[in-house]
């Protein structure tokens, strides 16, 4: 493989991201899947040591580039945890805002690409609109569309202004009935339903076995959501659902992914009606010796970050894990005995990296190639074509 | 079970691997323990309690290497973080991805970084590092230096 940029860091696959995947068939079979990663490697556990508390938050925002709140969120409790310490009111209630909002447009643009790999790129142009329009909800609360840089050990670092909040409330407001008719047009679908059922299944006992998180254990009837189980931020203030699903197939984790946008919106809503008056930063000086750990439900399952300090203002260890090195795993267990045309969306399916997808190659059993990313893809969305048309054509 | 009834099971059936527990919060607690007692605490704790597996972080503090195992109990919202520490000559613990799938990533990645090793791992390949990396350098030792002459590191830092 080369050149390596950075010799260390968290290994991070999430999005668009390089990892190799090979798979070894029977015939059109899977049997065997290896993973092959580390393309991108960072050394942001290296670098963070070498950045003061507060700067280190903005050195994980870039982490992800979709998700980029949740590892700034679990850094700065994993700071405040070495104390221990709560942040004001206010504050939790904005960094509910912006994580929520943020849950919105990463399984909208999840949605998006497992319509396009499916061969339902009308799927994939709505979602990918109803983002931008909740990009935009996230411009006018924190002045970025991605990357907001609100947090800070100790609170947040900007305030939501008062007259934003209405034009907010309104903008959400008109992207639900949108949002309903995708959702309508997903699952209810017989060709989806036709496709996706039974593909890519991952039992209960598995998702306990690789510890399994997010929407990728909930599809599995795994009732596993640090929001509820560990409550932080604003999430015990209002009433909302965890969404559960018992068949673990990519059809219930579609479903998780799509029900979890209204509550992220449900959620939202409250909290920009409800937001309380008080300070928006804690205003922490020196961290004191000690260790911390915060953890939180990023829109692909818990992320968890670990901080030792000695009492400078450098971090001696700053550990993190992304959700998808517990859920990566898992493709032992789902893409075993499934069709190669099946083999892109199980893949999507945890919702990884996207352009993992186009490194994976297929051999056979004398190490030949047989078919390319591209391939795959075209492999997948004629199986769907072939459904369409045996139900009747559409 | 309640915090207290875990507590008190846990502290009694493992008295004599536990050097010492610290009860740092409501949510947080940190357990020392023998490093040849891991496997057996390990998989108690995640098959007979339930407690789901977060992930391990490994730090080198010279002339110790220490390996956190956090374990998450999540109907009592309790985090225990077991503590080993290991000789930095010659670091070695017994594996606990033998027993449960979850450790598999998380040993593989501490043995390249930090040079521990996994005794009866079921595959101690490299995860990360390039193929070019050279063997027994260990980028998160505090004594690592750079040893590949022609990058430039400095960029940005």
């Amino acid at each position: 493989m080369g050149k390596t940029i950075i010799p260390i860091g968290p290994y991070h696959p999430l999005q668009e991201e390089p990892e190799f995947f090979t798979l070894t068939v029977e015939g059109e079979t899977v049997v065997d899947i290896d993973m092959r990663m580390g393309y991108n490697h960072r050394g942001i556990e290296k670098l963070s040591e070498m950045k003061t508390f507060e700067n280190s938050t903005f050195v994980v925002e870039r982490i992800c580039g979709i998700c980029s709140t949740s590892h700034p969120y679990a850094y700065t409790r994993a700071v405040e945890d070495i104390f221990p310490m709560e942040v004001s009111m206010r504050s939790k209630y904005i960094r509910t805002i912006i994580a929520e909002g943020e849950r919105i447009h990463s399984h909208l643009l999840w949605l998006g690409l497992a319509g396009h790999f499916l061969g339902y790129n009308t799927v994939y142009m709505w979602a990918w609109k109803l983002r931008e329009e909740i990009l935009d909800v996230m411009e006018i609360l924190s002045g970025n569309r991605n990357a907001y840089a609100m947090f800070k050990p100790g609170g947040v670092r900007r305030d939501i202004n008062a007259e934003d909040i209405p034009i907010s409330l309104k903008k959400i407001d008109s992207i639900l009935p949108t949002l309903d008719m995708l959702k309508k047009a997903v699952l209810d679908d017989p060709v989806l339903h036709a496709r996706l059922k039974g593909v890519g299944v991952m039992s209960y006992q598995e998702a306990i076995d690789f510890s399994a998180l997010g929407p990728t254990s909930r599809a599995s009837g795994v009732a596993r959501d640090v929001r509820k189980d560990s409550p932080y931020g604003a999430y015990q203030e209002m009433e909302w659902d965890m969404i559960v699903t018992k068949n673990g197939d990519v059809f219930d984790k579609a479903v998780i992914r799509i029900l979890e946008m209204f509550e992220a919106a449900k959620i939202m809503k409250y909290c920009l009606n409800n937001l309380p008056d008080g300070e928006i930063d804690a205003k922490i000086k020196d961290v004191p010796p000690g260790e911390g750990i915060g953890h939180i439900e990023a829109p692909r399952g818990e992320t968890f970050h670990y901080v030792k300090s000695d009492g400078t203002n450098r971090p001696v260890r700053h550990k993190v894990r992304a959700p998808t090195f517990m859920n990566l795993p898992t493709y032992k267990a789902t893409i075993k005995g499934q069709t190669i045309s099946d083999a892109t969306i199980i893949l999507a399916a945890i919702d990884p990296c996207y352009c993992c997808t186009e490194r994976i190659a297929v051999k056979d059993g004398k190490g030949r190639m047989l078919y390319n990313g591209q391939d795959l893809i075209r492999l997948s969305r004629s199986k769907t074509e072939k459904i369409r048309q045996r139900m009747g054509g559409r | 079970m309640t915090r207290e009834e875990v507590l008190l099971d846990f502290t009694s059936r493992f008295h004599a691997d536990i050097l010492d527990l610290e009860d740092k919060s409501n949510t947080r607690l940190y357990v020392d323990i023998k490093p040849e007692s891991i496997v057996r605490i390990g998989t108690y704790l995640f098959r007979n309690i339930g407690a789901r597996f977060n992930i391990a972080t490994a730090t080198d503090l010279p002339p110790k290497i220490e390996i956190l195992y956090h374990f998450i109990l999540e109907d009592i919202n309790l985090l225990i973080s077991l503590r080993v520490f290991l000789d930095g000559e010659k670091p070695e613990i017994e594996s606990l991805a033998k027993e449960i799938e979850a450790f598999n990533w998380i040993e593989r990645e501490m043995s390249e970084l930090l040079g521990i090793t996994f005794i009866g791992h079921p595959d101690p390949r490299r995860l990360l590092l390039a193929d070019n990396w050279p063997e027994g350098v260990y980028p998160l030792r505090q004594d690592y230096e750079e040893w590949d002459n022609t990058s430039d590191r400095t960029r940005g830092v």
